[in-house]
């Protein structure tokens, strides 16, 4: 009998869900780091209990938490309690909070600017981890996208953190700048055939893919089209939401942007637009069905002003045609006075054979259909604001 | 002995009560308390002072004998009243965002 494992992210704490294959009664634990904003929480598919947390605050910074046993105990990887922070010759030892801007002359690009929300250039500036990737080949290996927008990697399970600068440094950062939220690497998509290629998206610069690595890197944002920026088809600027892939299918991306539901079959060099018959095509995530690689899944709210679904009506919108004809998923959501948000890393797919689809909202609701959308339930209904989902299938 | 007070999540953070008590050699500053409490609570490394700009936190503040110093840099001398542990130097996180 297979399990499932839900990992909720939320503005007062981290959560865990559990249920059997049926998905019909769960478990819930938490919350741990109470009362601290959980930006993420994931965990690593070579080791399942491997489980690393976002835990970040305003008031006291980012930390980093990992436990090594599906979350009966954590720690900051880098710093164990009572161990001492220096070795025996005095030297610092590793810091699983440190996020280092790479400005060495060797492997590093120069830290210059990037352009404020008035257009003049702002330094960079650490703020917090966005998002966490766990390796698909090895348990310590993560990589880090963080606030202001760059991409870091671990080698040692969180407990250092290098940035890699080929990212930051290719030549657009320049231009790059926030979105409403901050400028942050939200979306790290890894690709399962081929270690070597990575994609990222980021607020509001756009898309970037690696062939190589990490070590050089690309804008691919050809075919995006924002008309809220000076060249609406600028090489970047572009506010990308999410980007999302099936492994079974490499090179076939899907894009929730700022405006537009965007598709790329050839790994991101071309994208265009499939929002069809949406009532409308803003939203923040995208997900695609763990078997079917066409099937994908948005959650339209009504525009950029109003981040909450049109008429009240919680839907999660299905389109098996890898775009262009939707339909609208109801059975199990609230369809009248209803305005919650689904943010952009709170919607997850498990890989179990009737493929779970599974988000959370922003009024502290989690939703599980077990049967690929057709039907809904809430399998939390209290929690705080939720931040990010995501799904691990056990055995 | 010195004694801090701590804001409730770093409590939690540092698996310590409200208080703790530091035993410290001068020169006795607010760099040299911070610096001693995060050795004693690595936890605590980079949740007052910031590893990467190596200031105060902006939403984090100090008091000692009812005087909020926080703005007086991290190498200002404290008072003999918190350096004899008859006051407690305080950390204050600000009570805002909800």
């Amino acid at each position: 009998m297979g399990k499932v494992r839900v990992l909720a992210g939320t503005r007062k704490g981290a959560f865990i869900l559990t249920s059997d294959d049926k998905r019909r009664d769960w478990k819930i634990e938490g919350p741990f780091f109470g009362g601290w904003e959980i930006y993420h929480f994931t965990g690593s598919p070579v080791k399942p209990d491997r489980l690393y947390v976002s835990q970040t605050s305003s008031w006291f910074g980012q930390i980093i938490q990992r436990s090594d046993d599906g979350g009966k105990t954590w720690q900051q990887p880098g710093t164990p309690p009572g161990e001492a922070t220096t070795t025996p010759e005095g030297f610092p030892k590793a810091e699983s909070n440190k996020f280092v801007y790479d400005t060495s002359e060797t492997s590093g690009a120069p830290l210059t600017t990037h352009m404020w929300y008035d257009g003049t250039p702002h330094p960079w500036e650490f703020k917090r981890v966005w998002h966490l990737e766990p390796c698909l080949r090895d348990a310590d290996t993560v990589y880090a996208g963080v606030e202001d927008a760059a991409l870091f990697k671990s080698t040692d399970g969180g407990r250092n953190w290098k940035e890699m600068s080929g990212l930051r440094g290719h030549g657009t950062g320049k231009f790059w700048s926030p979105g409403a939220g901050g400028m942050g690497l939200h979306t790290i998509v890894l690709d399962k055939s081929d270690p070597k290629r990575m994609y990222v998206a980021i607020s509001a610069a756009g898309a970037f893919r690696t062939d190589d690595g990490g070590n050089s890197w690309k804008p691919i944002n050809k075919g995006l089209h924002s008309k809220y920026i000076p060249n609406p088809t600028a090489e970047v600027g572009h506010c990308v939401h999410r980007i999302a892939m099936n492994p079974q299918k490499p090179g076939v991306l899907y894009m929730q942007k700022h405006w537009d539901i965007m598709r790329s079959d050839d790994a991101g060099d071309n994208w265009y637009k499939v929002s069809g018959n949406l009532p409308t095509d803003f939203g923040f995530p995208i997900a695609v069905h763990s078997h079917e690689p066409g099937t994908i899944y948005v959650v339209p709210i009504k525009s950029d002003s109003e981040h909450y679904p049109p008429e009240g009506k919680l839907r999660v919108y299905r389109s098996k045609a890898g775009g262009n004809a939707w339909e609208a998923l109801t059975s199990g959501l609230p369809q009248q006075d209803c305005y919650v948000n689904v943010l952009r890393d709170a919607m997850a797919v498990d890989t179990l054979p009737s493929c779970g689809i599974y988000f959370g909202t922003t009024g502290g609701q989690i939703y599980c259909s077990p049967d690929s959308g057709d039907n809904w339930c809430a399998i939390a209904r209290d929690l705080p604001a939720v931040l990010s989902v995501e799904v691990q299938t056990l055995s | 002995m010195i004694r801090i007070q701590l804001p409730y999540h770093l409590q939690n953070l540092g698996g310590v009560g409200p208080e703790v008590t530091l035993g410290l050699e001068p020169p006795y500053t607010v760099r040299t308390v911070l610096t001693a409490l995060e050795a004693r609570y690595p936890a605590l490394r980079s949740a007052i002072v910031d590893v990467h700009t190596g200031k105060r936190r902006p939403l984090i503040r100090f008091y000692v004998c009812q005087q909020d110093i926080s703005h007086e840099g991290l190498d200002h001398p404290l008072p003999a009243a918190i350096i004899e542990g008859r006051e407690p130097f305080l950390v204050i996180g600000a009570i805002s965002g909800g």
